[in-house]
């Protein structure tokens, strides 16, 4: 029995040290900073960390930039996600269906992409967009994809285009563990590929749906390498455009209490927002 | 109809195909190419073939900091990814096969650590280490990347399906110790799901911009991510980085593909099993 606790303690206290130290202790020392304020004595005096209560929270809330941000984000991920995830599934069903040749060949160049870093990936599609390096100049001659109009949809093409290879075959990994006698009886009744994806693939398949979206909807809320790489080719992407590039660049200015105050939001938010879509769709699935 | 049945299906994946591959064989004609020629000609071509020469001034160029940067990465990465599957597999398995009180609950805790987004850490980390006047070094990058708690709960669900209880049993019966046991019997159950956990771990620091970006001042301790980044931001008054940028950004992308290709037979079985549950 003093084995089993020995062995618990060398399995188990090296990660939870590590992740007290650099998971728990920083959300906590995060929540501390972000009660604090930076007072001054005269203009030029010298700065003292006062308890200031909710009053970087009150700015926060006041901020009409970073909810800005925040508004952006959403709306990227209400459009972007779907896209993302229909284009998965319907590859995923694709090389599932038996009606593609060459498999192994679309799963190794699908999934390519997710080997490129954000900011490689950002960088790259930032010359395929520029008017005058790009390829596709017919294009790009034509409508600038780095206007304000259009590089929040030029950066949802290229996150877009990192991730859906990756989600596809998670997707895909799900609908190969489906026992074959699963689909003998709807080939008895006749139903046809797509009547078979829709009403027995699908279906099955919702779990991992639904765990590729979290990580999608917590992907989307954390936007940064991309716009961070966009503001050099373009100058509609603002030092607040997105929340976390609002996070750096006030912690740059250095307001290190207000950033962290920012920081406690957005991960409140993305907590919340996250957890609602799991349970949303628990509820969907008990029915 | 039964063609049609096939065409349809291939032209959408053909054109999928396309457009997954071709930003990436742009790069790779873009980075053969001279500065000069990079302009002038058509881009989805090669034109003469300089590769070499501008992976000799990548390499060359600021003393050869980019080779630095590879390095670095290599070492932020792999060695996080390496550590960092050991601990999470050694604690996911301890959740999976000990029953003890609290079990649950530090397995909870570490579950809602999924759900906390590693950007919302940056920060505060930062604050922290710089308390120890231990910002801008190899450590306060390399330390928090070794926690994976996403590895935990997938070592935990893995080491349940994977380990029988009776070979445990077996196991003691024969006098081998619990933690003797771990390493000579169950990693080897549990290799397939430790890759996976490997690659996902890789994937993430190798990607993690907003840590470095705000803990790292000096360029030597730069990861080639962050480097390329910089390089970038300052192509408008330094044009020739221009080339690098492009060289740099295609060599950086080299060792991940390789390791695809390489792990292929262990990401394509294993990717799908934590969603499965």
């Amino acid at each position: 029995m003093r084995g089993k606790w020995k062995a618990l303690t060398f399995f188990i206290l090296p990660f939870a040290l590590l992740f007290a130290a650099f998971y728990l202790a920083p959300i906590g020392y995060a929540i501390k900073q972000s009660l604090y304020k930076v007072e001054r004595q005269g203009t030029f005096g010298k700065a003292t960390e006062v308890f200031g209560g909710l009053a970087q929270y009150e700015r926060v809330f006041s901020d009409g930039p970073f909810w800005e941000s925040i508004g952006r984000v959403l709306l990227f991920g209400i459009v972007q996600v779907p896209v993302m995830l229909g284009l998965a599934l319907i590859f995923a069903l694709l090389l599932d269906s038996g009606l593609v040749k060459g498999r192994r060949f679309f799963r190794l160049a699908f999934f390519v992409p997710y080997a490129v870093p954000g900011v490689v990936a950002a960088i790259m599609w930032g010359f395929l967009y520029s008017p005058n390096l790009s390829p596709f100049t017919a294009v790009t001659s034509n409508v600038d994809l780095l206007s304000a109009d259009f590089v929040l949809w030029a950066m949802a093409n290229v996150v877009t285009w990192v991730y859906v290879g990756y989600n596809m075959l998670i997707i895909y990994s799900s609908l190969l563990a489906i026992p074959q006698e699963v689909y003998e009886a709807a080939k008895i009744d006749g139903a046809g590929a797509l009547r078979t994806a829709w009403s027995i693939k699908i279906p099955l398949v919702m779990p991992a749906i639904v765990l590729t979206t979290v990580f999608s909807i917590i992907g989307t809320l954390q936007l940064l390498a991309e716009p961070a790489v966009f503001r050099t080719f373009s100058s509609a992407v603002t030092s607040t455009y997105t929340p976390n590039l609002t996070v750096y660049s006030t912690s740059a200015i250095p307001n290190f209490n207000l950033a962290a105050a920012f920081s406690v939001v957005l991960a409140l938010a993305t907590c919340v927002l996250s957890f609602a879509f799991l349970k949303v769709t628990q509820r969907g699935g008990d029915k | 109809m039964k063609n049609v049945n096939r065409l349809a299906p291939m032209l959408v994946m053909g054109a999928a195909t396309l457009y997954f591959l071709v930003p990436i064989w742009w790069l790779l004609v873009a980075a053969s190419k001279s500065r000069s020629q990079f302009t002038s000609t058509t881009p989805l071509w090669f034109a003469d073939f300089s590769l070499l020469d501008n992976l000799k001034e990548l390499f060359a160029y600021g003393d050869g900091v980019f080779l630095r940067w590879m390095l670095n990465s290599v070492v932020y990465t792999g060695g996080a990814a390496l550590l960092g599957t050991l601990l999470a597999a050694m604690c996911g398995y301890a959740l999976a096969k000990y029953r003890f009180p609290g079990r649950e609950a530090i397995f909870n805790i570490v579950l809602s650590g999924v759900l906390v987004p590693a950007t919302a850490l940056a920060l505060p980390l930062f604050l922290i280490f710089s308390q120890f006047q231990a910002t801008n070094t190899f450590w306060s990058v390399f330390l928090p990347s070794l926690v994976n708690p996403f590895g935990v709960y997938l070592a935990r669900i893995y080491a349940t399906a994977s380990v029988p209880d009776e070979l445990l049993e077996a196991a003691r019966l024969d006098g081998s110790g619990e933690v003797r046991t771990f390493f000579t019997i169950s990693t080897k159950l549990m290799f397939p799901a430790l890759v996976t956990i490997f690659l996902f771990h890789f994937v993430a620091v190798w990607n993690n911009f907003l840590l470095p970006l705000i803990m790292l001042g000096e360029e030597k301790l730069f990861p080639v991510t962050l480097g390329l980044y910089s390089w970038n931001t300052q192509v408008n008054q330094i044009p020739e980085l221009r080339m690098l940028v492009l060289t740099g950004a295609l060599v950086s992308i080299v060792p991940l593909v390789i390791a695809f290709l390489l792990l292929q037979r262990f990401w394509r079985n294993g990717l799908g099993s934590g969603a499965i549950k």
